[in-house]
């Protein structure tokens, strides 16, 4: 099997705080991996060190076949990055960073120069070219943040919450991108606090939370390890709701979870084919449904059987944990 | 399946695919075009924020007026005197002030996220430090200039002529140089820009003005004098008022010059190591 990353063991501390702690990945070449976490779970640090911008206080980590302390360089020079923590020098113009990135990469001065202005036209900032960055809006700027990146051609990409605080249209626009980016041949290791976006672009997630990997597979199968899908059920009466919901946990032989709005009741079924037998259950005692539904857990869901609670709740909760830089 | 509708954008997948397609990996950048490079960012940054020059040309501008006549009659008898003591001085401390922008820049950097995308380039690691350093190598001559200027405009007029002053400048540089790894240093290490001013203010006050840049020593007190000719500045500062005044004393340069090369050698190897790890 052909790996683009491989870990064992990865372990970084920051004073008393395992920022991470004993991580264990093994990535293939090719596609999205997604690494999905609240804020302060041990993203951030992880990729740093795959980047080769920490160095790990214990375990090893291969990068496309190098080691990250001691071939550094190599990884390098394979490599590339971005992300709210790798960004453009918001001084110079959009053209001068490529240019600046290009020579860096050992472009000569013409060919930096075109090859910037290639860059910018492809991701469709040909007209700000001469603006400085800091005059770029939120989309914008994460588009040059990532056609920073490609300059010369990554075997592998980290990008680091590439759509955080985006509106929905520039959210898309980068998921374009990253599709693009997929389809010409890059690895992508994608960190993300949104389970829609791992759900969207990742074939395989890892869940981290405290500095360690708590589950790993394909999206489907981390939602098949919660059971294979929910079933929601609102009453039409409040009042007839208890009665609904024991009716439909003897039938489906589930716990029955009441919804704190007063007229909705989920249940996790390992077999959705019962559902409809079990509507039919209710629908003969006269008792009236309005609205059902059945589908497949989210990933807040899964999140939620993983850790015993919301995402989104532990990344309020963890909110000032970032790690330092 | 997603049957999302979105808006009509231009596709950029394919773009993006193009635009990869394209990119051939061009021979690794050597040691020497890296740091170049950072150079023309300076320079650059220079070009789109012309109020950090504020700094370099102003305060020499008002430290050599206000020097020279606020307290030039009472040191010296009268301004003019006091202008052909002080001036080498003033032209010392100007520089070694604004070699802590040195580590002003590094950590703005840090907090932009900029040094990391540096930091992840296949390029020599020094290189980024070396370029600043280049690009800080502008700010100390154009801010000598400012001095000299100022200085040859209120009636000040070196017995070392051109040549001592150029070489003046040069030994400046050279100590500056040096001293910029001991920023960096600071520059790495503290958490915000505001904390690297205060740090440095905090060495460079003491260290500037205890020294025999304002003032001769011998007026002094023995304990304060006993620091004063161990401080660097004024060795510093000795030897380019040499240079200026037409007296070189080899010894005093020489000094300068060992203890530039001393300073590299210690901060120089620490602050690649930090930077290294940070």
């Amino acid at each position: 099997m052909d790996l683009a990353i491989e870990t064992h063991g990865l372990v970084k501390t920051f004073g008393d705080n395992r920022a991470v702690d004993g991580v264990d990945l093994a990535i293939r070449a090719g596609g999205v991996y997604g690494v999905l976490g609240p804020n302060g779970a041990g993203k951030t640090t992880t990729i740093k060190m795959l980047a080769t911008l920490l160095v790990p206080d214990g375990g090893t980590a291969t990068v496309l076949g190098h080691d990250v302390v001691r071939e550094a360089p190599d990884v390098r020079a394979r490599v590339a990055m971005t992300g709210q923590f790798a960004s453009l020098d918001e001084d110079l113009t959009g053209l001068e960073n490529l240019v600046l990135l290009a020579r860096l990469y050992g472009y000569g001065k013409a060919a930096a120069k075109e090859r910037g202005m290639q860059l910018l036209e492809a991701f469709d900032l040909a007209e700000s070219a001469k603006k400085q960055v800091k005059a770029y809006s939120g989309g914008m700027r994460r588009r040059i943040d990532i056609a920073g990146s490609i300059v010369v051609r990554p075997d592998l990409m980290f990008l680091d919450e590439p759509t955080t605080g985006l509106d929905p249209r520039s959210r898309n626009q980068v998921w374009e991108i990253v599709r693009g980016l997929v389809g010409a041949g890059t690895t992508i290791l994608l960190t993300t606090q949104y389970l829609e976006e791992a759900d969207q672009l990742a074939d395989r997630i890892a869940v981290i939370d405290h500095g360690r990997v708590i589950a790993e597979g394909t999206s489907g199968e981390l939602k098949a390890s919660v059971g294979s899908g929910a079933v929601r059920v609102r009453v039409a009466d409040p009042g007839d709701r208890e009665e609904v919901a024991r009716l439909l946990a003897e039938t489906l032989a589930a716990e029955p979870v009441l919804e704190p709005d007063g007229t909705t009741v989920t249940l996790r079924v390992d077999d959705p084919t019962a559902v409809a037998g079990a509507l039919q259950r209710v629908g003969d005692r006269g008792l009236r449904v309005n609205e059902y539904s059945l589908g497949q857990p989210s990933l807040d869901e899964v999140f939620l059987a993983l850790t015993g609670r919301p995402a989104e709740e532990s990344a309020t909760e963890t909110q000032d944990q970032e790690v330092p830089a | 399946m997603t049957t999302e509708t979105r808006e009509p954008t231009r596709s950029l997948d394919a773009s993006v695919i193009a635009a990869l397609g394209a990119a051939e990996r061009p021979p690794r950048a050597n040691a020497v075009s890296s740091s170049l490079t950072f150079g023309w960012r300076a320079l650059l940054k220079i070009k789109h924020v012309p109020e950090q020059l504020f700094d370099v040309t102003m305060f020499p501008i008002l430290f050599t007026l206000m020097f020279t006549y606020v307290f030039g009659g009472a040191i010296s008898g009268s301004t003019g005197d006091y202008l052909q003591y002080a001036l080498p001085g003033i032209l010392t401390q100007t520089v070694v002030f604004i070699t802590m922008y040195t580590g002003l820049t590094i950590n703005t950097d840090i907090d932009k996220g900029v040094f990391d995308r540096f930091r992840s380039l296949p390029v020599w690691r020094a290189s980024l430090l070396v370029g600043a350093l280049l690009g800080d190598t502008l700010r100390y001559g154009l801010a000598s200039f400012m001095v000299l200027v100022v200085g040859v405009l209120i009636g000040y007029r070196a017995p070392g002529g051109f040549l001592g002053v150029i070489l003046a400048v040069l030994l400046l540089l050279v100590f500056c140089f040096s001293l910029s790894w001991l920023w960096l240093i600071v520059g790495l290490k503290v958490r915000s820009p505001n904390a690297v001013m205060g740090t440095s203010m905090m060495v460079l006050f003491p260290l500037t003005f205890i020294s025999s840049v304002f003032a001769p020593p011998e007026t002094m007190p023995g304990w304060l004098q006993a620091f004063v000719d161990v401080n660097p500045v004024t060795l510093l500062c000795e030897a380019a008022r040499g240079l200026m005044d037409d007296a070189p004393d080899s010894g005093d340069i020489l000094i300068v010059l060992v203890l530039s090369a001393v300073i590299t050698a210690v901060f120089a190897p620490i602050a690649l190591r930090l930077y290294n790890t940070k």
